[in-house]
């Protein structure tokens, strides 16, 4: 099992979601640079948070015409396993693999804060380590976070259980004040028809740790493991580590933007 | 040849930016202001297309990259042919 991180320029939590991937759920795990045209034969793509092309135009607008994005569309067609997190969610929908668009957040402020979610469908290939109606705490960071749907489209992905996670308070409880962002139905996180395909705001890799004040975010890749295992077999390098981490260096980046 | 395409978000979707500025106008007594929408503006110069050709590929543009048809709306005028 094999996970790939594309690294665009401007994105600033590939490391962070390297990191997450390989040293904390101990899975092989490689870069995927913009430019190329190759996914390695990677199981699962990661698009990972940040402001790809300076969030130019709209944020992911530019970033949806990367060659690598041409095969990522290939591969998510195919039913591979693609996971968008914050700037990577907002690619996928202007990408056009995740429906609907994202507005700024209703405050108009850049929010960077941790906020908690409600599982809302346990039955994806994302949420499957979690119980229907359970609470995660993992940290949100972006200015453009506002999902917008229109109702036609809010009531087939409701219909179809589509959105995965909802913005809510510490109990579950859904409110005005929790959705902290604006989003239409307080959606956090959404997933394609098909299944296969997951953008979510809040970012997980962010909350894989204890000494990051939340390990929730584990809940996620964890589901990713469990689905990939019934799919393509063990890929655990290691097991999980408890305690301190042997921290295997980061690959260096190399390549042009 | 240049166009200018106005991009804006469609009336249908809020625009909590446009309110802000009408927030303000209103503080410095602009009372008479009653909204304000936020748009881009895009000025492109093309070369080697005739008008009808133009007509064509501007809208074309606005649609597929300028604008996100979900959430905005355009419009467009040539400038100087």
């Amino acid at each position: 099992m094999k996970f790939g991180v594309v690294v665009f320029p401007g994105s600033n939590c590939d490391y962070d979601t390297f990191h997450a991937l390989q040293n904390v759920m101990g899975l092989e795990t490689v870069f995927l640079w913009h430019k190329d045209h190759d996914l390695q034969g990677v199981d699962c793509v990661v698009l990972p948070g940040g402001f790809s092309y300076g969030d130019y135009l709209r944020s992911g607008a530019i970033a949806r015409f990367s060659p690598i994005m041409t095969e990522v569309k290939k591969f998510a067609a195919a039913g591979g396993l693609v996971l968008g997190i914050c700037n990577g969610f907002q690619i996928l929908l202007e990408a056009g693999l995740l429906p609907g668009a994202m507005l700024r957040n209703k405050n108009l402020k850049f929010l960077c804060q941790h906020v908690y979610i409600r599982v809302e469908n346990s039955r994806t290939a994302f949420s499957q380590a979690a119980r229907k109606g359970q609470v995660l705490q993992i940290p949100i960071a972006h200015f453009d976070g506002n999902y917008y749907a229109s109702p036609e489209l809010l009531s087939e992905l409701e219909r179809n259980g589509q959105v995965v996670f909802r913005y809510c308070d510490e109990k579950g409880k859904l409110s005005e004040e929790a959705n902290v962002n604006g989003s239409i139905n307080s959606i956090a996180g959404l997933i394609n028809r098909q299944g296969n395909v997951l953008g979510m705001m809040p970012h997980p890799e962010r909350a894989s740790e204890k000494i990051l004040g939340s390990q929730d975010g584990k809940i996620i890749f964890q589901s990713m493991i469990n689905y990939l295992e019934k799919k393509v077999g063990p890929g655990r390098k290691k097991a999980v580590r408890t305690t301190r981490p042997a921290i295997s260096p980061l690959p260096p980046l190399i390549g042009t933007f | 040849m240049k166009v200018r395409i106005l991009v804006s978000l469609k009336e249908s979707v809020l625009d909590p930016q446009g309110q802000t500025v009408r927030n303000a106008l209103h503080t410095l007594g602009y009372q008479a202001v009653r909204d304000v929408r936020q748009g881009k503006v895009f000025e492109i110069e093309l070369e080697g297309l005739d008008r009808s050709e133009a007509e064509k590929i501007v809208p074309e543009i606005a649609d597929r990259v300028l604008a996100n048809p979900i959430i905005e709306k355009f419009s467009w005028e040539i400038l100087e042919a």
